[in-house]
């Protein structure tokens, strides 16, 4: 009985090699995209939220550890700076409107920026959690390697933030357009730019789903949230957190 | 589409670039995209192959969030152990950002849009 055996070495050969779970990665997203189409894009078949159980489940069943499993995925990681450089295309198609609400857009910046992070920080101390959490857990409406940073200033672990991040844009991905049409908040440019200050690329991602317009504003909150958030929080949350204890 | 994808990855090294020299806390990809848009101002509008190499990256911007969220299984201990305050910190403050800017964004323009659209 040799087959199981070459079988065997072939499987341990591969889980070892980047281009196993870089093949993955993509087949597994593709798969998500699939059934997200299938489900008409109703936005609780988040393609992220699949994906990532999907994947989760496939390196415990096989015991392969995350940092392997990065070795390969740090190919599609990488594409996000590019990509982020490539939002200034939309913003530039939207530019004429985005100048002409430029004083309203940077009230609602400063208005829901601090909300989103005082909020989280707040609320996590009261509850209980400990410090690193609560650190980790004030800038998760960043777009993540700003987040990173962030967190790592303010004694969080640049990793789980970085979860916090993602958790933060699949669920607003998932609710924000409800929940904004149901606050009476209807119009492209405030949905959008709501889902950006408040769910980063994920959130613009969907947004970009809705029509261009909802996402070029979402990019642009993204962009302006990760500025003025990086810009106050490290000086904010020390002054607060005597506060809390 | 090559000559597209250079030219992003030229504006995200020029952003890399400002923020070490002028420790800048805002990562070189945003920068970049600063740099970017102040090109396309001078250029008047992206030429066909960056729109749609950019068009392309950012139909399938949820892709690239995938390697890092399975870092969620990292943290899974701590997860479970602080369960409740990480949920309830996590949806209010998400729900609460985005009712606050939204609805702030919304009363602001609403004069402005009820003159347009009768």
């Amino acid at each position: 009985m040799s087959p199981p055996d070459s079988m065997t070495e072939i499987w341990v050969y591969l889980t070892a090699q980047p281009l196993l779970w870089l093949t993955l990665t993509l087949a597994v997203y593709l798969l998500a995209m699939a059934l997200h189409r299938k489900a008409g894009g109703h936005p609780a078949v988040n393609p992220v939220l699949v994906s990532v159980t999907v994947l989760v489940s496939l390196l415990l069943a096989t015991g392969t550890p995350y940092q392997r499993y990065f070795d390969g995925a740090q190919f599609v990681h990488f594409l996000l700076g590019p990509t982020t450089v490539a939002l200034a295309i939309p913003l530039h198609g939207q530019l004429k409107r985005l100048l002409a609400m430029g004083g309203p857009l940077l009230i609602a910046l400063v208005v829901g920026s601090l909300t989103a992070g005082l909020s989280a920080y707040i609320i996590g101390a009261l509850l209980g959690a400990s410090a690193p959490t609560v650190a980790s857990l004030a800038p998760k409406s960043v777009t993540t390697p700003i987040a990173m940073g962030i967190a790592e200033r303010l004694g969080g672990l640049a990793s789980l933030t970085a979860v916090f991040v993602i958790l933060t844009g699949i669920f607003g991905a998932i609710f924000a357009a409800g929940i904004l049409k149901r606050l009476g908040v209807k119009d492209d440019a405030s949905i959008g730019f709501a889902m950006g200050l408040a769910s980063h690329g994920i959130g613009t991602a969907r947004a970009f789903q809705i029509n261009e317009q909802t996402g070029a504003f979402a990019a642009l909150a993204m962009g302006l949230n990760g500025l003025f958030t990086a810009l106050t929080l490290p000086w904010l949350l020390p002054m607060l957190s005597p506060l809390l204890r | 589409m090559i000559a597209a994808f250079a030219l992003l990855l030229a504006f995200q090294l020029a952003g890399e670039a400002l923020r070490v020299a002028l420790h800048l806390p805002v990562p070189g990809p945003v920068i970049g995209m600063a740099l970017l848009l102040v090109y396309l101002i001078i250029r008047r509008g992206p030429s066909q192959p960056l729109r749609q190499t950019s068009g392309t990256l950012l139909q399938n911007l949820s892709l690239m969030f995938v390697p890092a969220g399975t870092g969620v299984m990292l943290h899974a201990g701590r997860l479970v152990d602080e369960a409740w305050p990480i949920t309830i910190a996590l949806v209010a403050s998400t729900v609460l950002g985005l009712a606050a800017t939204g609805l702030t964004l919304h009363f602001l323009t609403r004069d402005r849009k009820t003159g347009e659209t009768p």
